[in-house]
């Protein structure tokens, strides 16, 4: 399996304080990696540099690479527009736009320059089954999205994100605002998803991170501290900062 | 000794409720008054007369009392002067929520406050001397008192409002719905106007009945830059206005003509009333939907 | 693939809003810009102490704006003195003392409604009701007592609410400590509510000195010279009234535009005024 992003000593500071310290991580495709560690570690801050919506914080400074497919995503010629159609974004809460559930999902596309009403049509439809949310939803398509519950909202989003037809899915804390059994069906959604798509999850349940993930990332403080296949960092850590975190021990 | 603390303290709450009703009892009077005083010229001049009636010739040997030319020039004027002010004003006040630097924002908006204050009858002698001659020599007219002076002035008088709480609505959208729209790959731009926008339409649409009732209600910066003849409406001939009409001849009308004015004015209030009443009902209903 | 640009179409949509904004924001700022200096330019050059300090004068064909000035002072202080109890009292009724949340939210409705009417109908109930049947004539009073109905939504709103950031816990202390409905209000609530109360008259002021339809039928246009009593009694021209008069009746645009400088001025001062009591007093509460 390819790596579809590789991140080269990357350091990010926020004004004077250095938020990422010398991460270096190759990200294989079509796999879910997942992102653990304590609040405020760094790892959400890492996911959104993937793709450069670190760039609206003012005072953000970046140094190191990050390289999708062949390209440096920071260099001056890259279409920021093209690199987040490409590596899209669920957020923690979930953030339908306060339009019909059509337009929610049609938006990306529409961006994107895809018109005509059949096309539009067979990509919010195909993106809603994608997400496991059409049969919910497919008689209430012109209903406003802020309706659903959410767990469904969030599926939505993740529809949304669909839509665009990216490489790369990025997901920040999917599941931490929803209740047990949208979580589950978010679980099972990632696994699906994860034979068309390269998935990086962000989470702060270690139980979900054991249950989905192929290869986990362990962040401490700003560092990468343990990067491995899931199974094996998990059962027998090599830093003792992990094993630490894993049993329990803070966090 | 308990009773009268009890007594007091019921005196108490009752002066501060009649203090509390004197908004309602004001809202009372004025409307009472209005009737009362409006009722009695209608009833003569006969309601249809006076309402669509085209010629209004108060001091004629036979006078004529219709109102319709200040009826249309009111809804022209208001209508001329949201289709202009409401546009400049909307994408200034995005241009303050999202794209303006922070000390340029700081400026512009006590600059906008400032335009808020001034007094409607400075408006007027600007527009008098600016204004009213500009149109004339642009447009080659005879005298430039006209509608279109009018609509002007009642644009740049409405700016502000229009500006302070669009600026208001926009900050208010949250940041998420931003984020996710620029995480799907649309421009800051973009964003703005595709989702940014459309979530605050409620409180634009609130910005734009604001704005409709200043226009309406406007006497004095009008008076200076219309004319004041009761012609139909025209863009460029001088016209007058529900609350010109009332202001112009009040000071020298007696008798039925008198009292027609104060039926102009029952008609003006009765007039704002409708559209306050129906724009708020426009704007709770897209509320909740 | 990533090293492409936005569709043309998109470029396009992208440059025609931003050039519309900052359009927008350019024509704005000249226009602030261009009011204030065309009123200074014409109007400074004509203010001179003597047009400060004297009455009009047919015989010495003179004009002097010193009884509009003080006209306008006089229904400033009228206004106020009646307004204040009035709205704060109000306000004080609607949120210490109203239960029923449909009845507040009527007596808010009508408040609001009143803050909608124009004021060229206040002029005319204010003629109708104050000057006629109530017998004050054409007088400055019955201005105020017009002006007043005019600035009680203001008052009420304000005062209201800074009421409400009074913590309810400071209520509830005094009355833990045995203190009666009256003697809490007084002691914690309206101490409380000072600021709001404080940026309700500055903003009323702004509003008085810039209206003129409520006061040509009620207050009149005269320019007689007189102390507050009297003046009060008697009709009287405020600055904005005299403005009027002077430019669309009599052409004396030299007048107008002095009088016009010197109400912008005025209008400078209040919004400085109320932008540094809201920031005076939104530090003392964050304190």
């Amino acid at each position: 399996m390819s790596n579809i992003i590789t991140i080269d000593k990357l350091c990010l500071w926020y004004g004077s304080q250095q938020a990422l310290k010398n991460v270096s991580i190759d990200i294989p495709e079509k796999s879910i990696t997942a992102l653990i560690g304590p609040s405020g570690c760094g790892k959400s801050t890492f996911l959104k540099t993937l793709n450069r919506m670190n760039d609206l914080i003012p005072g953000v400074r970046i140094t190191g690479s990050v390289k999708y497919g062949e390209t440096d995503i920071f260099d001056v010629a890259t279409d920021v527009s093209e690199l987040r159609r490409q590596i899209g974004m669920v957020f923690q809460k979930p953030n339908p736009f306060p339009m019909s559930i059509y337009d929610n999902v049609a938006y990306g596309p529409r961006t994107h320059g895809t018109k005509g009403k059949a096309k539009l049509d067979d990509i919010v439809e195909r993106s809603l089954r994608d997400a496991a949310i059409w049969d919910e939803v497919k008689d209430r398509l012109k209903k406003n999205a802020l309706g659903l519950s959410g767990g469904q909202q969030q599926r939505l989003c993740i529809a949304r994100a669909l839509a665009v037809a990216p490489a790369v899915l990025l997901m920040d804390e999917p599941t931490s605002a929803l209740d047990p059994i949208s979580t589950s069906k978010i679980e099972e959604l990632a696994l699906q998803l994860k034979d068309k798509y390269t998935i990086v999850i962000v989470t702060h349940n270690m139980q979900q991170a054991v249950r989905i993930s192929d290869n986990t990332a362990f962040f401490l403080l700003g560092e990468l501290v343990e990067y491995g296949a899931t199974e094996k960092l998990f059962s027998q850590p090599v830093d003792k900062r992990t094993e630490d975190y894993i049993t329990g021990r803070f966090g | 000794m308990k009773d009268k603390k009890k007594a007091f303290e019921r005196a108490v709450h009752g002066v501060f409720l009649i203090l509390g009703l004197t908004s309602v009892c004001c809202v009372l009077l004025i409307t009472v008054y209005l009737i009362i005083s409006g009722i009695p010229a209608i009833h003569e001049i006969g309601l249809i007369e006076f309402l669509f009636g085209t010629t209004w010739a108060s001091t004629a040997a036979e006078p004529a009392y219709g109102i319709l030319p200040f009826i249309l020039t009111s809804v022209y004027g208001t209508a001329g002067a949201i289709v202009i002010g409401v546009p400049i004003g909307f994408m200034a006040a995005v241009y303050l929520a999202k794209v303006a630097p922070p000390k340029v924002k700081t400026v512009m908006e006590s600059a906008v406050s400032l335009l808020a204050g001034i007094p409607s009858v400075v408006y007027g002698l600007v527009g008098m001397l600016v204004l009213v001659p500009g149109i004339r020599k642009m447009f080659h007219v005879p005298d430039g008192a006209s509608l279109l002076a009018a609509i002007i002035v009642l644009a740049v008088m409405i700016l502000p409002s229009i500006i302070k709480v669009s600026v208001t609505a926009l900050e208010a959208v949250p940041k998420e719905y931003e984020d996710a729209s620029l995480a799907l790959g649309a421009t800051p731009v973009e964003t703005c106007f595709r989702v940014s926008v459309p979530a605050a339409k409620s409180g634009i649409a609130a910005a734009v009945v604001l704005g409709v009732g200043r226009a309406i209600g406007e006497a004095m910066a009008v008076m200076m830059v219309s004319g004041n003849a009761a012609n139909m409406p025209s863009l460029f001939q001088s016209v007058r206005f529900l609350t010109t009409a009332v202001a112009s001849e009040m000071s020298y009308a007696a008798g039925l003509q008198r009292e027609a004015l104060f039926s102009i004015a029952l008609v003006l209030f009765l007039f704002i009333m409708l559209i306050n009443a129906t724009l708020n009902f426009f704007l709770k209903r897209s509320k909740e939907g | 693939m990533l090293n492409g640009k936005l569709s043309r179409k998109r470029r396009g949509y992208i440059a025609l809003m931003r050039t519309l904004m900052y359009a927008c924001a350019a024509l704005i700022c000249a226009l602030v810009l261009f009011l204030i200096a065309f009123v200074l330019v014409k109007g400074v050059p004509n203010i001179s102490w003597e047009l400060l300090s004297t009455s009009p004068s047919y015989l010495k064909e003179r004009i002097g704006i010193l009884p509009d000035i003080l006209n306008t002072v006089y229904i400033v202080i009228a206004t106020l003195f009646i307004v204040l109890p009035l709205g704060v009292g109000a306000a004080i009724y609607l949120t210490e003392y109203a239960k029923n949340k449909r009845f507040v939210a009527f007596i808010e409705s009508a408040a609001e409604t009143l803050s909608g009417i124009p004021s060229i109908i206040y002029g005319l109930v204010g003629m109708l009701f104050f000057c006629q049947f109530l017998g004050m004539q054409t007088s400055l009073l019955a201005g105020a007592m017009t002006l007043v109905i005019m600035n009680l939504p203001t008052i009420i709103r304000t005062t209201q609410e800074s009421l409400k950031t009074v913590p309810q816990s400071y209520r509830e202390g005094a009355f833990g400590l045995g203190a009666g409905k009256w003697r809490v209000i007084r002691t914690v609530a309206l101490p409380g509510c000072v600021d709001g109360i404080i940026t309700g008259c500055i903003l009323s002021v702004g509003r008085i000195l810039g209206e003129s339809a409520a006061l040509l039928f009620t207050a009149g246009f005269a320019h007689a010279l007189n102390g507050i009593f009297e003046g009060l009694t008697s009709a009287g021209a405020t600055l904005t009234v005299a403005l009027y008069v002077y430019a669309k009746e009599q052409g004396e645009f030299g007048a107008a535009f002095a009088i016009a400088a010197i109400l912008l001025g005025l209008t400078f001062l209040i919004n400085l005024a109320a932008a540094l009591t809201q920031r005076y007093f939104r530090r003392k509460k964050a304190l």
